[in-house]
């Protein structure tokens, strides 16, 4: 029953960051680059620019979400199960939604990437 | 990428693996936490450990805003697992303890991970910005032009 917990925990922190990754991506994007902003119109205009921004707040939604189902998980399950399966399965479902949702080019080099990561993850924790 | 790039990308890094582990201390020491006492886990913020973790957490929340703006997602998120690596060569050098073979292999893993993502591009080109030999992708493109014509619609 512990590990039925564990892993619904993992799959609400999984699902919940990635969303949150996405619009946040999403939403910077949108907003530009954040240098270049405070240069030319300060401080103040860029977090207006970025406060008012509506994927930036779902985002953070979906990022809170993220983090109270860690902090749920971390005091159901054992932390060298819940961080490293959420952190290693986020990396691969963060590859596969940003090809599907921000258009990025996911070449053969960032999958790479995202499953060596995935997996170096898993091994740290093991 | 620039100098001022690569900090951007060690501050996400540092506060987010630093942060992280403040974070397990602290709920360690607050204990479990049932569905039926949920007004425990908002408390779980007075923890010393737990409060600094979150300050941290906020930092790395702006860097790493900070380097979605220029970079994408798929570069960002890997670049900085490196904090993995960090957290362990710190348990191994500071904190004296036993980093097993597979831990080592691990760390291998993902400095290689880390060492594919940052050979390629930083972001997606759309062809308005895009250097002629980087035109090669075409959704990227697609969403913007579909992006426009949200806002178009939105302002009307």
């Amino acid at each position: 029953m512990k590990q039925a917990y564990a892993w619904s925990a993992i799959a609400a922190i999984v699902l919940a960051s990635t969303t949150g990754d996405v619009l946040l991506s999403r939403a910077m994007k949108q907003v530009g680059d954040v240098g270049e902003l405070w240069r030319q119109s300060g401080l103040w205009t860029l977090l207006g620019r970025v406060l008012r921004n509506p994927n930036f707040l779902l985002g953070v939604l979906a990022m809170t979400a993220a983090f109270y189902s860690l902090l749920f998980g971390l005091s159901w399950g054992d932390v060298s199960l819940i961080a490293p399966a959420s952190a290693s399965l986020t990396f691969v479902t963060n590859a596969i939604a940003a090809k599907i949702f921000l258009h990025e080019r996911v070449d053969h080099r960032r999958w790479m990437a995202a499953v060596l990561v995935a997996g170096g993850v898993v091994l740290l924790a093991a | 990428m620039t100098f001022r790039k690569y900090l951007v990308l060690a501050g996400v890094t540092l506060c987010a693996s630093i942060g992280d582990s403040l974070l397990s201390r602290g709920m360690k020491q607050v204990g479990n936490i049932s569905l039926n006492h949920l007004h425990d886990l908002i408390l779980a913020v007075l923890n010393p450990s737990v409060a600094l973790g979150i300050l941290l957490l906020l930092g790395f929340f702006a860097s790493y805003m900070t380097a979605l703006s220029w970079a994408d997602l798929t570069y960002v998120l890997p670049a900085t697992s490196l904090g993995y690596v960090l957290l362990t060569l710190i348990a191994k050098f500071y904190l004296h303890e036993a980093v097993t073979t597979s831990r080592w292999i691990g760390i291998l893993l993902i400095s290689a991970g880390v060492g594919f993502v940052t050979q390629g591009p930083a972001l997606t080109h759309h062809p308005a910005q895009a250097q002629p030999n980087e035109r090669a992708c075409e959704p990227a493109s697609a969403a913007g032009r579909n992006d426009e014509r949200q806002t178009m619609r939105a302002k009307r």
